[in-house]
Order: C-alpha cells, then structure tokens, then sequence
C-alpha cells in the first residue's frame, strides 16, 4: 500500500483526471480523500493505493504531468501522521447498552447519536484503531458504517505545501514553448 | 475592441502563426467558419475528420510547430479520436478545436452532442471546454503552450456553440497563458549525474539508443557534438531515424523487432546503454527479461514518468536531451572504442550476403528494390511518409535518411491511414520539399478518399503503393505463428491507377524491377501529384524479425535461399 498526496486545482473535473489516470495505470484505489485547502483555489488530496514503490513512481510522475496537478508525492516512507473517520451504527438494547459503552470508552470513541434500538459510534484515527474498534463491535450487529477515507500528513518540520504562482513558477513557463 | 468568440478564435490562431487549420464544417462550429472566411487563416477541407488530425500531425512533425485541426461536434469530434491517440503516443504537437452544443444545452443529448472532453482525457495530453468568449484567447495560448512545452502531446479545446456567438473584449496582452503554478523538480540530481560520467568514462562496449526525443529537443547538434566525443556507435528507434546521419560511420541503422541483426545483437552484448529521448518500448527490447542483460544502462528524458518504466536503469538524467547532453559532453574522457566498434562491423558482414539486394535479380519485383531506388533517386534527400506494415519496415531498413524529421511515421500507435493525410499535412509545412508518401495496399484503402484533398488543394506529393494484395505485416505473422493460416489477409484492391484518374490524379501502374527508376523519375519531373501502384512479391517478409515477447537475440533471419516467388506476371 502506498500513500501520495497530491495538491490540485479546484475545480470540476480534476478528481475524474486522477482516478481516470489511476484506472489506466491499472492501480487500484484503496481510499482517495479530497478537500479545500486554506486556499480555496487548491485542493488536497491524499491518495491510497494498491501498488509497490514503482507503480506508485508511476502515479506520482503521471499525475504531475497533468495541468491541473500542482505537486505529487509518494510520502509512503516518511514519518506519517494519518487519519480516517468512521460513523458505525450498531444495534444496542437495554441489555448490551453498558457493555458497548465501555468498549467505546477503550477506543476513546464517542456516541453521538441515541434511539431506542441503536447508537451512532463516532472513531477517528488509524486505520488499525478504526478496524480494531468494527472487529470488537461486529458481534453487536454493525447496522451502518461510513468511513471518510485517509488522510495523511507528514511529521514536524517535514512540509509539503502547495506550489506558489509567481515564486517557483510554472514548469510550462519558465520552459517555455521548446517548438521552434 | 468587442468580437465575437469565433472571431477571437481566428484572430488569437493568427497571432499564434497560424497559416493552415485542416477541418472539416458541421452546425456547432459554423461561427467559427464563417469568422474563418474573413481571416487570412488557410483552411484546408478535408475528407474525413480522421485525415483533418494526421495532417496537423504530420504539418507538426514536419515542420517542428504545432498543427491545428479543426471539426464540428458529434461525429466530427469522435472522427478525431484516433489521429489525437497517434499524435499522443508519439509526442507530437497538435491543437485540435472542436465545435460543442450551446452551453444551455450541454447534457441533455441535444443534436450531435458528445462528451469529447471525456472521450479524450485519456488520449489528450489536456483538454478543456470553454464556454465563455472572454475564455477563448488565453485557453487557446494555454493549449498552444501545453502542446507544444516539455514533451508535447495533442490538446483539445471544446468551443460551445453560444461561446463563438457571444462577444467579449478582445485583449491580447491581457490573455496570456494562465496555468496552474507547478513545483519546479530539481532535475539535475548530481549524485546520479556523476555516476553517468563514471559509466561513460568506464564503458568498453558502449551503444546508444538514439529516439524521437533528440528531434524534439533539438538536440542534433548536441548529440552529434556527444557522439564524437565518445566515439560511441547509435542505434535509432523507429521516430529516431534522422537525428543522425545515416551516412556517418557511426550510424548503425534502426534497432528492434524489426532492425538490423547486428543492431540488436550490439546492444545484447553492450556493457552500456545510453538512451536519449526513447522509452524502451517493447517493440524496441523484446522480452525485458533478456533484453541488454550485461550492460548498465543511462536513461536521458524529459518525461520523469518513463524512467524505470519498462527498463531499470542505474543513472537516470530527467531534463531536456539537449541541455543534458550539452552538460556531459565536456566530461567524457573515454573514446577509444574502436575494437568494440570493429566487432560490431563484423556481426553486420553476415547481414550483408541475406540482403535482399544482393540476391539474383530475377526479374520478380520486391519492395526492398523499390524503396530502396526511391532511396537512391531521391539522393535520400526526400521527405518520406510511411503507413504502417511491412513497407514502414522495408523504409527504415532500405531509406537512409541523414536529416531530422524526413521520415515521418505512426511508430508508438502504429495507426494504418495515417501516411496520405500525413503527407498532405508535411507538403503544407515544407512547400518546396520533395514529398513521397509510401504506403501499402491496405493502409491506402483507409483514408484514400483525402486524395480528393490532394486535388482541390492543388498540392504535389508523389505517393508510392507498396501492393503485395495481403495485409502484409498481419499475413507475415500468420505465416510464421499460425502456420499459414491467411485469414482475412488476402485483400481485393481496386484499380489504383485508374482510381488516382478518377480523381485526375496521373496514376501508373509497375509490375518490373526495370520500370521502377524510369517511372520514379518521370513522377518527380511532374509538377503535379503522381500515384504509382507498384506490384510487388505477395509473400515476401521483414527480416530480422523478433517475435512479439521474444528475446533480442533470437530473430528470425531472412532464409539464404531466395524465396518462393508468388508474383503473378501481368
């Protein structure tokens, strides 16, 4: 499995672009996130895909050939921080109430739904924390599970911000038209 | 100043130097036809929409601008697809500008509507739908720009029809290129740089594999600069044959399933690789598993996506061809190669005695003979573009091309129909150069009708059939893996001589080896467009051949004996 994130034009269309070029690379997506960054011109995205180092070489370099990716990059081997959302509803009755409570409070997951015959579970963290919380909940019936995918972050000092126009400035620009 | 969107179309192509748009009318577009009209843009009507994108490929190829192609909504976009998919897989700079359904439509099925954006993403190296007149002039510099920057590719932009009719200010200052910013890669990773000079200066049986890139890059007298250097021999893919001279010592001739047995067999005993501008395609290794397994290997390209792709290499060097070379020439030490290069002059001596031309004349017709006189008559000075098949193999083997961007053919999409609107394309590009197209019985009958093109243009090319009545290339295979099984192979013609009449085109008709010089002659005396349908061998065959997933090494080779001789006499 490995992780890209990629910063990219926001604006219709771009996501087809990506996962288009993910289908013709025959890479499998296991979890693409996408959202607003604090420009509200560019998005990011974090990328999971079902590759090795080379096909993810692949992805990385295809994907910033494309006009409207701003900067790829395979962060698999660097210090990670990510994230992944999940809403579970599970059936809950007077009688196993408490029980899934405390394994809720295990997880540091919270409650934020409550009807007569289910609860709403909500879980954020790792990967394994979210599937070690849905193992431990199964045999109280999962009823509904949403997830929102992973996002990721490189640790500390390590940044990866958005080119700026005008700074670095485009490839294609500075380049310039090499037809003679 | 207010114009229309169509005007600021023909307008923003003039100001981009512009001379010819290749297309073809349809209601979507038709604002911007009649914009066309007043302009001083040359449109040239083509016969099919399929011919409109292999000219602007071939006028891009031949002249190192960009070509420009032009089609109403619908069917014409869809016509497109395969010239934009050619123009794709060999890098070549085209601008294709298609007419859409009014924005307030856009969706909903209306006439001749079609997702064309959609249908190309993959086949575009961008596309974009403009929907707005204000958005026509900087969206046309961006597709300029996109096409033709970096490795180019084909763009699209799709022009709804209440987009043309609407005005906007015309500004042109004000509409420069607005794309994207990107993260500048450091692309001269020194650690790799200098291990790519330890190999050059170590190597004892160096090789380079010489492809399209250096013409793109223009980068000829960089890598001749380079090549002198080193002392190395170049062995040319497909799109790479004219990048160097054929006549220098140093050329060996094209490599691959197809190339030369010492080419193939040079590069299997290698201890060094240098790759410029080419991508290890398979039709260029053979079985990767094989392929140049004692020898280490540089890759220079632009195009950071290739590095790695098909072939591991030791020194990856990402950038321009021409500014990398021009950074390692200085640096190389080792140039005395002449013993490797003294082997490799004796692998070529067994070549020699299978040569097809050195085989008794018996009086039977080979296209080998063929080319291979277009080659001498021309003093292969001439600009020659090839279908695909067996004929584009003979004219790599038999065409010795000492100038860039004299041979122009569909090498990675190996689209058949692409040679005559192609030829028509490069003519417009190079008006005094000589044109042949050479093309066979099959691929002529794809796109033929442009030859209608030919004439309404008043334009003179000269156009070669290579007639064997098969589907050569496709019958080859089946002679050698599917024990001469010919199914659907065998192809009815019509007449071509009397065809090319038809559309008063002189059209001649060749059955001897003895009529081949006096009739190519004739042809390059006239002033106008001349077809000569020559009949050759049916069942003759491209040697070397490596089987598809073959290794390097082990090609089939042209038999001592001369073949059975299948020819009908006349």
């Amino acid at each position: 499995m490995q992780t890209l994130v990629a910063y990219v034009e926001n604006k219709p269309g771009v996501l087809n672009r990506v996962s288009s070029l993910a289908r013709r690379l025959a890479i499998n997506i296991d979890s693409l996130t996408v959202g607003p960054t604090e420009n509200e011109e560019i998005a990011r995205m974090t990328i999971v895909a079902h590759t090795d180092e080379r096909g993810a070489h692949r992805l990385e370099a295809s994907l910033e050939k494309l006009v409207d990716v701003l900067l790829a990059e395979n962060i698999s081997t660097r210090a990670l921080l990510e994230r992944d959302l999940a809403l579970i509803k599970v059936s809950a009755d007077q009688q196993n109430r408490p029980h899934l409570m405390e394994l809720i409070k295990v997880f540091r997951a919270r409650v934020v739904d409550v009807a007569p015959e289910s609860l709403i579970i909500e879980v954020s963290g790792t990967v394994d924390k979210i599937d070690g919380l849905l193992e431990v909940l199964r045999p109280f019936g999962v009823l509904e599970m949403a997830r929102t995918g992973r996002i990721s972050m490189t640790r500390g000092g390590d940044l990866l911000q958005p080119p700026v126009s005008g700074s670095a400035g485009s490839e294609l620009e500075s380049t310039g038209s090499n037809v003679k | 100043m207010k114009l229309t969107g169509a005007e600021i179309l023909c307008e923003s192509l003039t100001r981009l130097g512009v001379r010819e748009i290749f297309g073809y009318p349809g209601g979507a577009i038709l604002p911007v036809y009649d914009a066309l009209g007043k302009s001083k843009l040359h449109h040239v009507l083509v016969r099919h929409e399929q011919g409109a994108t292999h000219m602007a490929d071939g006028y891009a190829r031949a002249s190192g601008g960009i070509g420009v192609a032009m089609a109403t909504s619908g069917p014409g976009a869809t016509n497109m697809v395969t010239g934009i998919a050619t123009a794709m897989m060999d890098s070549s700079p085209v601008v294709c500008i298609t007419g859409q359904v009014s924005s307030k439509v856009l969706g909903s099925d209306a006439f001749q509507e079609v997702d064309i954006t959609g249908i190309t993403m993959p086949i575009t190296k961008h596309n974009v739908v403009v929907a707005k007149a204000e958005d026509v002039a900087h969206t046309l510099r961006e597709a300029f720009l996109i096409a033709s920057s970096g490795r180019p590719g084909p763009v699209l932009v799709d022009i709804t029809k209440d987009a043309q009719q609407a005005s906007a200010e015309f500004n042109w200052e004000a509409s420069a290129p607005k794309l994207p910013p990107k993260r500048r890669r450091n692309n001269h990773d020194q650690v790799e740089f200098d291990r790519a000079v330890e190999m050059l200066n170590t190597a004892k049986r160096p090789i380079i594999l010489a492809g399209h890139g250096i013409m793109v890059s223009g980068a000829m007298r960089a890598f001749e600069q380079f090549v002198r250097a080193g002392n190395y021999p170049v062995a040319m893919t497909l799109l790479g044959i004219g990048c160097f001279p054929a006549n220098d010592p140093l050329n060996l001739g094209m490599m691959g399933m197809h190339g030369e047995a010492w080419v193939n067999n040079a590069i299997q005993e290698a201890d060094l690789l240098i790759a410029v501008g080419m991508r290890f395609d398979d039709r260029v290794t053979g079985d990767l598993r094989t392929y140049a397994k004692s020898a280490r290997k540089i890759h220079i390209e632009i195009d950071r996506a290739e590095i790695n792709k098909n072939v591991k290499v030791d020194a990856a060097l990402v950038g321009d061809a021409r500014e990398v070379l021009e950074r390692l020439t200085p640096l190389i030490e080792t140039r005395d190669h002449s013993l490797w290069i003294r082997h490799i002059t004796e692998l070529k001596g067994d070549s020699a005695v299978r040569d097809i031309q050195s085989l008794p004349d018996s009086g039977h017709l080979y296209a080998a003979h063929v080319i291979n006189d277009l080659w001498k008559e021309t003093r292969g000075e001439a600009i020659i573009v090839t279908d695909v098949g067996q004929h584009q193999m003979w004219e790599a083997q038999y065409y010795h091309h000492n100038r860039p961007r004299t041979l122009i053919t569909s090498g990675g999409l190996g689209t058949m129909g692409f040679a005559l609107p192609a030829a028509i394309g490069a003519k417009f590009a190079k008006r005094d150069s000589e044109v042949w197209v050479v093309v066979g019985d099959g691929g002529f009958q794809m796109t033929m009708s442009e030859l209608a093109t030919i004439v309404q243009e008043k334009i003179n090319i000269k156009i070669a059939i290579i007639n064997n009545g098969f589907l050569g290339m496709v019958r080859q295979w089946q002679e050698f893996f599917y024990d001469k099984r010919y199914v659907a192979t065998p192809l009815v013609a019509p007449d071509f001589a009397a065809l090319a009449n038809a559309f008063g085109i002189r059209g001649e008709r060749i059955t001897k080896r003895a009529e081949v010089v006096p009739t190519i002659r004739s042809a390059r005396e006239s002033s106008e467009t001349v077809l000569i349908d020559f009949r050759v061998e049916q069942e003759d065959s491209v040697y070397p051949m490596v089987a598809a997933g073959a290794s390097l090494s082990d090609m089939i080779r042209r038999p001592n004996n001369p073949l059975v001789e299948t020819a009908t006499e006349p």
